[in-house]
């Protein structure tokens, strides 16, 4: 088991009135699982995302990352493990300005303290990987949507994560450029990727393999399927060892119930 | 990891020149001025010390009351000093018995009057002296020759012109062997000095008229003597002229009716004052620096705030707090010692532009107090800024808008 939440919940306090942002939300994420998380405006999607991926503490319960207990880490500690093991993908891109693609990529790596020189090169890799190498030294203001959602994916891998938390990774994207992000998604999955992905777009939802509802703080629904997209022997078998997973953590929900 | 986020906050300073330079402006004013007004203090230190080097170290003055001591150039002392205390016959005895330790002395008195030499007239200081002044004070006439111990006694209407009045006086003429009138008797002019400088603000040595002691009382009416100077036979034996001048002198005049004091003492008294003015200069000026400073955390402040959005994503991406914290101290503190060393720039060429007027001298001192200041006023000022954006957490930051 790569992630999992036990009995989380997030209140927040909004002008004395008290918001149950997740309510004793418990489930678990394998290895290489593609998941999206749906739900309405303030159901709890963001929070969860956020909470999952150490950017925010919860109120209460348990989040094991790697059989690893992370939700009592100081800030500092969790920035270090969201350097290591988590990569984002933001609707807004969230790429520095005046900052060549190169550079943006190689964020990450600079925080973890690699050399200038392996910064580069893994950098450029990166950028090769989504198909921007002729535009590395372009500036955010260069590139059109897709191509920065693009540096922004090359960001989020290039510290070789154990999970890519992408947040409306097509949200602010044409149709067309939609399409190749899902695309690259879709490729990431089948190299073995963790990938959770918050979305409300069903057709984009509909590239994962598992997906989660959330309504009212809570998972309403939780559920896995095959689709056409699964061509490689290496994404079946993912599959398999997803729904596996998934039994086993729906017997762990209900203990929790009870 | 230290040299990368150094190169970041560079990056920062860069991207909005204009604001960076204004931003500096106060700590370049700041330190520009403290530097140029402790260069001009140390610089005046300096130059006392090198005026009072040439007398050699081994001249003794005596004053009537305690010029050092409390209130010094108040009003008692002034009270007290109008009162004749120190007498000719004092002097001459301490000159006669203790020949062993002291080789000469002066006597000197002040009066003021006009000076008219054909149509030009002139406010002048008169400076009786004994002719021992031309060797004690080092003294030493252009032209002509200084009055003599003979001129003295009889009270000779013979004068000593410094260098500045003979020129006002005077013009292109040679003075020596003409007359002028001051206060309405006649001098023949004996001799002019060698240009001196000094006077700090007050009348300068160089304006000057000096005449025989004796003719300043005859004609002026002084009965008061305005000190005494004494040149030790050599370094070694000024200690032993002042136990001496302090053994006669007591036989006559209550302890605190006159002090004797060396030149030491006096360049210390001197140097003290200048100090404190120095540093009263410096702190005033300080004001500015402080100001400065201001000015750099507002806009630290205004910078933490429009790149909230880049806080965010850099701590989601692994940049701890302290790596944030980092980040804007290197960049406030960097602004402010680039201005720093723009206003030691600004402070160098002041000094040199003022040095033909005023004596000015940049220490390495001042360099390092600048420098060091400067990287102190960054790093305070731009704590509280560096702390916000530390403290920002990265899912409020990534949402500002």
């Amino acid at each position: 088991m790569l992630l999992s939440l036990q009995n989380v919940q997030k209140i927040y306090t909004l002008g004395g009135v008290t918001i149950n942002a997740l309510d004793n939300v418990s489930l678990s994420i394998d290895e290489g699982e593609f998941v999206s998380i749906m739900g309405p405006s303030g159901s709890g999607k963001s929070t969860f995302l956020q909470i999952a991926s150490m950017l925010a503490e919860p109120t209460s319960g348990i989040i094991l990352l790697k059989d690893h207990e992370v939700s009592t880490l100081k800030e500092t500690e969790r920035a270090r493990l969201r350097n290591k093991e988590i990569g984002f993908v933001f609707q807004q891109f969230n790429l520095l300005a005046r900052t060549s693609a190169l550079d943006n990529v190689a964020l990450p790596l600079m925080y973890a303290g690699v050399s200038s020189n392996e910064r580069t090169q893994r950098a450029k890799e990166m950028l090769d990987q989504v198909g921007l190498s002729d535009r590395m030294g372009n500036a955010p203001a260069q590139l059109s949507g897709g191509q920065q959602q693009r540096v922004a994916i090359a960001r989020a891998l290039v510290n070789n994560p154990s999970i890519i938390f992408a947040d409306e990774p097509t949200g602010n994207l044409d149709s067309k450029s939609g399409e190749d992000i899902k695309n690259i998604l879709l490729d990431l999955h089948q190299e073995g990727k963790t990938i959770i992905m918050v979305t409300h777009e069903e057709d984009v939802a509909e590239i994962s393999k598992r997906k989660i509802i959330f309504k009212d703080g809570k998972v309403i629904s939780d559920s896995k399927f095959d689709t056409s997209h699964e061509q490689t022997a290496y994404g079946k078998r993912k599959v398999k060892k997803a729904r596996s997973a998934s039994k086993t953590k729906r017997t762990s929900r209900k203990k929790a119930k009870k | 990891m230290f040299w990368q986020i150094f190169l970041i906050a560079v990056k920062a300073i860069l991207t909005n020149k204009t604001r960076s330079f204004l931003t500096m402006l106060g700590v370049i004013i700041g330190v520009g001025s403290v530097v140029l007004l402790t260069s001009i203090g140390t610089g005046l230190q300096s130059y006392v010390s090198d005026q009072f080097s040439t007398l050699g170290g081994t001249v003794i003055f005596v004053s009537p009351g305690d010029p050092f001591g409390e209130g010094g150039f108040g009003e008692s002392s002034f009270i007290e000093s109008t009162k004749p205390v120190l007498k000719r016959s004092y002097f001459d005895e301490v000159l006669r018995t203790h020949r062993d330790s002291i080789s000469e002395g002066v006597v000197s008195g002040l009066a003021s009057g006009q000076a008219k030499y054909r149509e030009t007239t002139k406010k002048v200081i008169l400076y009786g002296v004994t002719p021992s002044f031309e060797s004690v004070n080092k003294a030493t006439p252009a032209k002509g020759t200084w009055f003599t111990d003979l001129d003295e006694q009889k009270g000779a209407r013979v004068a000593v012109l410094g260098s500045g009045i003979a020129t006002e006086l005077f013009g292109d003429v040679d003075p020596v062997g003409k007359r002028v009138r001051i206060a309405s008797r006649t001098y023949l002019i004996d001799a002019v000095l060698e240009e001196q400088g000094g006077g700090f603000g007050g009348p300068s040595f160089d304006n000057y008229v000096y005449i025989p002691f004796t003719t300043l009382q005859d004609d002026f009416d002084v009965e008061l003597i305005d000190s005494y100077s004494f040149a030790a036979k050599d370094t070694e034996s000024v200690e032993q002229a002042k136990k001496d001048i302090e053994e006669t002198l007591s036989k006559y005049l209550e302890e605190d009716e006159f002090t004797v004091y060396d030149q030491a003492q006096l360049l210390e008294t001197i140097n003290n004052i200048l100090g404190v003015i120095t540093v009263a200069l410096g702190g005033i000026s300080a004001i500015s620096l402080v100001v400065g400073g201001i000015g750099i955390m507002n806009i630290m402040l205004v910078s933490v705030t429009e790149r909230t959005r880049e806080i965010g994503l850099r701590k989601a991406i692994g940049a701890t707090p302290n790596v944030i914290l980092l980040q804007f101290l290197i960049e406030s503190a960097l602004l402010s010692v680039i201005g720093g060393c723009m206003g030691l720039l600004i402070a160098y060429l002041g000094s040199l532009a003022i040095q033909p007027f005023f004596p000015a001298k940049v220490t390495v001192e001042a360099v390092i107090l600048a420098f060091g200041v400067s990287t102190l006023v960054g790093l305070v000022f731009g704590a509280a800024p560096a702390r916000r954006a530390a403290q920002l957490s990265p899912i409020e930051a990534l949402r500002y808008e």
